[in-house]
């Protein structure tokens, strides 16, 4: 794993604004629930599920999950917009992981609360691309 | 890169109310913008920034990109359908392209 010079790496500052840039306060880690390997060993395809422990219907739904990873180029993976018609807010995706590190999962409702989910990966090949 | 398709997996039945799963896949390299070809020349981004689903012309469920989503992007999510209609899927690539595919769904 060589670092692109010149370029600044996501660290947990970096999250951590990120999180607070979209929701306010920092949400108590609960209500999400990531679902990623423990240990991976190919960091260019990571599996990842999520739920959010919240329901769909009626005036609360969960409107959009935000999941960062704080240790590649950028904290940014992928943003989930949902609506009351996608019936259950939980997804799954491939991700990189560029080496070890916490891959984070923030809901906002429609009401404003707000839940996180954090996990971390243990990646033996790092999803750097060559 | 080769051509550029999408596939859709989704139930062709279920009964009203019923929360479905829909799966999705599309081949694309997502270029990252991290890479540096042989001669040390950074390689331009060029990913997959935006996938659109909805049903009866209704976005129900969106997803914004980043490079850190994985070379083939597969995506899976859940949608409730109350009556019979059509699935339609975009895929919006950095360089404008649109990608398209549609399933029809029956409720009874």
């Amino acid at each position: 794993l060589t670092a692109v010079p010149g370029l600044a790496w996501a660290d947990e500052a970096a999250v951590a604004e990120a999180i607070k840039g979209m929701v306010g306060d920092m949400p108590p880690e609960s209500g999400v629930t990531l679902d990623l390997p423990e240990i991976a060993e190919n960091g260019n395809t990571v599996p990842l599920s999520f739920e959010v422990d919240a329901p769909m219907s009626g005036d609360v739904y969960v409107k959009d999950v935000m999941v960062l990873a704080d240790g590649n180029p950028s904290p940014d993976v992928a943003v989930f917009h949902f609506t009351p018609m996608s019936g259950k807010a939980a997804a799954s995706t491939r991700l990189r992981l560029a080496g070890t590190q916490n891959v984070v999962a923030v809901a906002q409702l429609s009401d404003g609360t707000a839940m996180m989910g954090k996990k971390q990966v243990k990646v033996t090949i790092g999803g750097c691309g060559g | 890169m080769a051509t550029i398709r999408p596939r859709v997996k989704a139930p062709r039945k279920a009964s009203p109310g019923e929360v479905v799963e829909i799966k999705t896949l599309i081949n694309h390299s997502m270029e990252s913008g991290q890479r540096k070809d042989k001669n040390g020349d950074p390689i331009p981004r060029q990913i997959i920034n935006k996938f659109v689903a909805a049903f009866n012309g209704r976005e129900f469920f969106t997803v914004d990109l980043a490079p850190a989503i994985s070379a083939n992007p597969y995506l899976s999510f859940y949608a409730k359908v109350e009556e019979s209609g059509e699935f339609t899927f975009t895929w919006h690539d950095d360089d404008g392209s649109v990608y398209e595919d549609s399933k029809s769904i029956e409720v009874a």
